[in-house]
């Protein structure tokens, strides 16, 4: 799975905000492991990322979504789906 | 070889961060139990003010001997499942007993409160529906989730129209839909708008379950809970509720009115693969769910204790956790460290209360809890404030 640069981009805006490490986010910045995010703050940042693209991200799947470039391709394609 | 403990060396090195500032606030020890109020703690007689105990009921003279009686005829335990080694009657007894408190036709009552959503979730969502959870739910809720093997989607805190949303969002998707709410948020202690939820269902069709852990026996006219305060229980399909708190026992409840609501005995893994509680706890909570009937008083106590500790802080001028009176009574800190160091000196001033910290809190937030008892006394509550004002206003200040 791949994802458009526009994507990446723009979650890592909203990412930003829960990063407290100063590390620079890439896609393959792992969300939780990397920046010291705890479950209930990565679940608060997904909201935020639903909100934004309109869409639903359950959590099942953001269980199973660890960098940012995962999370990217899950938006993509949930955004083309809606 | 990897050591499979090796992920929790994060963990090993917060707590030793705790133990460094002293005593340990997540694993306390009481060394003696003087009433629902008072415990030995450290050689100090210790104000209990975190204990859930919302009645004050754990030694109640007619519980303790109705406990007593049923160790003595049913013996010390149940020695496995209900489907595997039979019923006891005592367990007969107290579900109807509680169907009769609660007004619902069916109640199964489970090991723990625990055990209670995490059956009673996973027996009424399967793989192909969709739960959907409040963001601020209890770990036993998003547990009970996580084995329903459901698609779940959790919306913001208390807030309908989030709600509302999110299922817009997912219409026309296969399989039943669940809604789960808390009538007390055990945090924070606010309550969920139910009216503002049962709108949503009218609008949406889905079924709602209220897990009343904190408000069975607490809140509404007749003590059965939120939907009872709000006047919406027919428009609850489901409640969840436990025994660990105003009953002072142990073990979960679930019930409805739903004709096929026994069928879940046989759904129910938390349910059918644990054994039953022991004859001593039954007992003891028949005993008390009938105080909780006919003693509305214990209600009141804890209304107007609850009001005066929450009034207290507000002149203090301390950050509450939200605006309504409810027996839980959050206090938010700064951080980590000062809030531990708080928590320390009010357990030398005398005073227990609970510490809660992230993640186990909504919003990172570091709080001092306390749960207010209908059986602490005006002075009790009188001195906790004033404790609160020398250990936590001032630091505020400060």
């Amino acid at each position: 799975m791949t994802a458009s640069p526009e994507t990446i981009d723009q979650i890592c805006k909203l990412l930003e905000p829960f990063n407290s490490t100063g590390k620079v986010l890439t896609p393959d910045t792992e969300i939780a492991t990397d920046l010291n995010i705890d479950s209930v703050a990565v679940m608060d940042f997904v909201m935020e990322v639903e909100d934004h693209f309109d869409i639903e991200i359950p959590l099942n799947v953001v269980s199973e979504t660890h960098s940012i470039g995962d999370l990217a391709a899950v938006v993509d394609a949930r955004v083309k789906k809606a | 070889m990897i050591d499979l403990l090796d992920k929790h060396k994060p963990i090993a090195e917060r707590h030793a961060r705790m133990m460094a500032m002293g005593v340990n606030a997540v694993g306390l020890t009481n060394d003696k139990i003087l009433s629902p109020t008072r415990a030995m703690i450290n050689g100090r007689e210790t104000i209990l003010a975190g204990t859930n105990n919302y009645m004050g009921i754990t030694f109640d003279a007619d519980c303790i001997k109705a406990g007593q009686q049923a160790m003595a005829e049913f013996g010390t335990g149940t020695t496995g499942s209900r489907i595997a080694n039979g019923s006891y009657a005592l367990h007969k007894e107290l579900e109807a007993e509680l169907g009769l408190f609660l007004n619902r036709k069916h109640c199964i009552v489970f090991t723990t409160g625990y055990q209670a959503n995490l059956g009673m979730i996973s027996g009424l969502a399967g793989p192909k529906d969709t739960i959907f959870l409040d963001a601020d739910s209890h770990s036993s809720i998003y547990d009970g989730c996580t084995l329903s093997g459901a698609k779940l989607v959790r919306f913001r805190h208390n807030d309908a129209t989030d709600l509302d949303k999110r299922l817009t969002r997912s219409e026309g998707e296969e399989g039943g839909r669940l809604v789960v709410v808390e009538g007390i948020y055990s945090m924070l202690g606010d309550r969920a708008p139910l009216a503002d939820f049962v709108a949503v269902k009218k609008k949406h069709g889905f079924q709602l379950l209220a897990d009343e852990a904190h408000s069975f026996g607490v809140l509404g006219p007749h003590g059965r809970g939120l939907a009872d305060e709000a006047g919406v229980e027919d428009d609850i399909d489901f409640i969840v509720g436990t025994f660990s708190k105003s009953v002072g026992a142990i073990g979960g409840f679930g019930a409805g009115n739903h004709p096929l609501f026994e069928t879940l005995r046989y759904a129910m893994r938390p349910y059918m693969f644990t054994a039953s509680s022991s004859p001593a706890s039954i007992a003891t909570s028949i005993a008390a769910i009938k105080k909780l009937a006919a003693e509305p008083e214990r209600r009141d106590r804890l209304r107007a204790n609850s009001a005066r500790l929450f009034a207290g802080f507000k002149g203090l001028g301390l950050d509450m956790g939200c605006d309504t009176v409810s027996p839980v009574i959050a206090v938010k800190c700064a951080d980590e460290v000062s809030t531990i160091a708080m928590w320390n000196a009010l357990l030398e001033a005398g005073v227990y209360v609970n510490i809660a910290l992230p993640p186990g809190t909504p919003n990172k937030l570091c709080l001092l809890r306390c749960s207010v008892s209908a059986a602490h006394s005006f002075d009790d509550i009188d001195k906790i404030i004033a404790l609160f004002g020398k250990v936590v206003a001032s630091r505020a200040a400060a």
